[in-house]
């Protein structure tokens, strides 16, 4: 098979000769392989946490990954961020008819090796086919459950006054990878997408560390604003930032400067941002940058009560303003 | 941004065409139709919307700067038609 | 980035803020009348570093926000058309016409490409053999010899599928008109730093002669801006109106010639609507009668219709620095960010949207 025909959505032959040579090929596993209605997963003590998310990335391969590892780290991710340890992901696929089968395998591929790095396996699926023009080549939507320790409370309205606000690397690596693709620009110095799976990160974090970080968001579409933005509304408390602190790339900042874009709007990947009870904070940063994932990782400010619900940032040549929630897709600027 | 590499327009009648330039990684290829003087590789253009609109005067903006620092220190006089 | 991170360092910006600080003993009103002005000073948190008693008032510095309504509906119009793809500057698609925008029509099916340079929108002509591409022109006297220079290669090449909606403008005029109003104050003018490229700094010195307005020309870089303020301060202090050039590594007083050229050999000056100001006479670039085939509006036989400000908007007064936002009748109420009316809230930084954010 070449391409992708409606036949392979269908659930007949087609859809079967898919599932045999593809997708059992690269994600098979004892669950998967059952090929039954659903997944049933051993009993789990603890609570469990539930995330879907799904994707649309145009385009679906670019420097430093495709859709498909995207997919897979992005909720594995979201999971990550309520202290979660992940266990299984479903994998659902609606492809357009005409997708080469070679691009499929690729992403397929992809999936395998990210979910085998991650130690989190595909235990259930679904593909679906759409005429041409229906669909933009493939959409992914991936849900995940996990488990949550007892003691682990995650959420944004822990965050408190003094906390530090710790990001785990460069900001905009993958936003920006996105938009100099679209936008023809040819980079000669390193640009490339930042996905990466966050869980064990914050695995080491949680049980070495337990109480110490108090919030924690993955700064994917719309970028570190937003997300910063939701903590502080939902805690009516003050992000206040320090522009000289936080890490950018010197490639990525020049792209923003040459498209008009400012990377604390661009998505991140691989990326995320915890507030951290202050008087741990040395510690937290520690253990991070002794990782792969957070080897970068950077104190970038502190949560104050001076404009609750606001965040502000202070700039490098040492004036102050307000960074707003994002209003809309990020346009490149003319004037 | 720094100019890379002139490209003489294909045709042979309008000289040089475009430009590649290039800032910290990131380059890309700018159109010459709008500058006074041909840049050399080297140069710094001022770059907008896809065409170099000047070619920036690495001698004054040395000058600019010393005159930044002389005012920022008091020393410039405090006054006068400047630059 | 060199000759950018210079202009940027903290211990010098922060000496030029402290001496701008001892220069300025009364109050004093400035006006920027450039978006990347606009934009620089916000995004370096300037404002917070400039003495109370200066004020800094946001003039019509933004080609996008004051494009007329009239013209944003001809945009929709144009682009709803079969077989038109519509390419354009990106801050564009959100700007409100009298019922829709780009970005809403875009959603229902009409084709509106983001560029980054008119000559993108030739590219896609090149690519679209089947399709009429428009370029909506839109820009300052730094955007349209780079339109001009477009349509220039369009016709070279011979390009039937490519034209231009031409809705450029000149910076004098509406600085002429806004200078003619008596209630008017402004003591200084910060002038536009890539503009002045193009028109030289000769192209303010009406400002000074005729209405006594100090001029300073000046980059966009935090120390560019705070040098030229002190400039600017210096000359009101001492009762001067010149125009002088702050940003000399890149701007000369006759400017670029062969830009103007370009521009001359193209596009003619008509009368044209200003979002939120009216209509100023010879502040437009037309397109001239030889380059008819490249225009869009004779090419796909456009109507312009003439659309009046909406009622209540107090754009015009705002901009002049007669009045504050919350005097506007429509402020926060029919005109938001998310819905603007005119140019001060259509500009993600301009006086009504600032005001907005900050004050909220």
């Amino acid at each position: 098979m070449k391409t992708i025909l409606l036949d392979h959505g269908s659930g007949g032959r087609a859809s079967q000769e898919l599932i045999g040579e593809l997708f059992l090929r690269y994600l098979d596993n004892p669950i998967l392989h059952r090929l039954e209605d659903s997944a049933v997963l051993e009993s789990q003590t603890g609570r469990l946490a539930f995330s879907t998310d799904s994707y649309v990335v145009d385009p679906i391969f670019f420097p430093g990954g495709n859709i498909g590892e995207l997919a897979v780290n992005g909720t594995i991710n979201d999971l990550a961020m309520r202290g979660a340890n992940p266990l299984c992901l479903s994998l659902g696929l609606i492809l357009e008819e005409g997708l080469p089968v070679a691009d499929l395998e690729k992403i397929i591929a992809s999936i395998a090796e990210a979910t085998k790095a991650a130690g989190v396996p595909v235990v259930t699926g679904d593909t679906k086919v759409v005429p041409r023009g229906k669909a933009d080549k493939i959409f992914i939507n991936t849900s995940g459950i996990g488990v949550v320790e007892p003691d682990c409370e995650i959420t944004a309205d822990r965050a408190r006054e003094g906390d530090r606000i710790i990001l785990s690397g460069s900001l905009a690596d993958h936003g920006i990878t996105i938009l100099t693709r679209r936008a023809g620009l040819e980079v000669t110095g390193e640009l490339k997408s930042d996905t990466m799976a966050l869980h064990t990160l914050v695995g080491q974090l949680t049980r070495e560390l337990p109480g110490a970080v108090h919030t924690l968001r993955d700064p994917t579409r719309g970028g570190l604003a937003p997300s910063l933005s939701e903590i502080a509304a939902a805690a009516n408390l003050c992000m206040v930032l320090a522009e000289p602190a936080i890490p950018v790339r010197p490639t990525v900042a020049a792209a923003c400067e040459l498209m008009g874009l400012d990377p604390l709007y661009l998505a991140n990947e691989g990326k995320c941002v915890a507030l951290v009870a202050a008087e741990r904070a040395d510690e937290v940063l520690a253990l991070m940058r002794s990782t792969r994932e957070g080897s970068e990782a950077a104190i970038i400010g502190q949560v104050t009560a001076e404009y609750p619900g606001r965040v502000v940032l202070k700039t490098a040549i040492g004036g102050e303003r307000l960074v707003e929630p994002l209003s809309g897709e990020p346009l490149p600027r003319i004037c | 941004m720094r100019v890379l590499e002139i490209i003489e327009d294909p045709t042979g009648l309008f000289g040089a065409h475009s430009a590649i330039v290039d800032a910290d990684g990131i380059s890309k290829e700018v159109r010459l139709d709008l500058v006074d003087h041909p840049p050399e590789p080297g140069d710094y253009l001022i770059v907008h919307a896809g065409f170099a609109v000047n070619t920036l005067s690495e001698h004054e903006a040395l000058r600019n700067l010393q005159l930044m620092r002389e005012m920022a220190e008091g020393l410039d006089g405090g006054g006068g038609p400047g630059a | 980035m060199k000759y950018v991170d210079e202009f940027r360092d903290p211990e010098l910006v922060g000496s030029l803020a402290a001496e701008l600080d001892a220069v300025v003993s009364r109050p004093v009103r400035v006006m920027e009348v450039c978006g990347t002005h606009t934009m620089s000073i916000f995004r370096h948190g300037l404002r917070s570093l400039l003495p109370e008693e200066l004020q800094l008032i946001s003039g019509p510095g933004c080609p996008v926000c004051v494009t007329s309504a009239g013209h944003v509906d001809a945009f929709i119009s144009m682009a709803q058309l079969d077989n038109v793809i519509i390419a354009t500057f990106g801050d564009l698609i959100r700007v409100p016409g009298t019922h829709s925008s780009l970005d809403r029509v875009r959603a229902d099916g009409a084709r509106v490409e983001v560029v980054y340079s008119p000559m993108d929108g030739l590219t896609l002509a090149g690519s679209n053999p089947d399709k009429t591409v428009v370029f909506l022109g839109v820009g300052f006297e730094t955007t349209c010899p780079g339109i001009a220079a477009t349509i220039l290669e369009a016709s070279r090449r011979r390009l039937d599928n490519f034209c231009v909606f031409s809705a450029g403008k000149i910076m004098p005029p509406p600085l002429r008109a806004l200078m003619q109003d008596p209630e008017l104050s402004i003591d200084g003018l910060l002038c536009p730093g890539h503009v002045s490229i193009i028109t030289g700094t000769g192209a303010y010195r009406f400002l000074a002669d005729e209405f006594g307005i100090s001029c300073v020309v000046s980059g966009f870089e935090p120390t560019d801006v705070l040098r030229a303020l002190i400039m600017l301060v210096r000359q009101i202090n001492e009762g001067r109106a010149d125009v002088e050039n702050a940003y000399s590594r890149v701007v000369t007083e006759e400017g670029n010639k062969q830009a103007r050229a370009i521009l001359d050999t193209v596009f003619e000056l008509e009368d044209t609507p200003w979002r939120g100001l009216g209509v100023i006479a010879r502040s437009g670039f037309g397109i001239r009668e030889e380059f008819a085939p490249w225009d869009a509006v004779k090419k796909l036989d456009i109507i312009v219709q003439d659309v009046p400000e909406p009622k209540g908007c107090r754009c015009g007064d705002i901009l002049k620095g007669l009045c504050l936002p919350p005097d506007c009748p429509v402020y926060g109420k029919r005109c938001t960010p998310l819905n603007p009316i005119g140019p001060c809230m259509v500009s993600s930084e301009g006086t009504c949207a600032a005001y907005y954010k900050y004050t909220m």
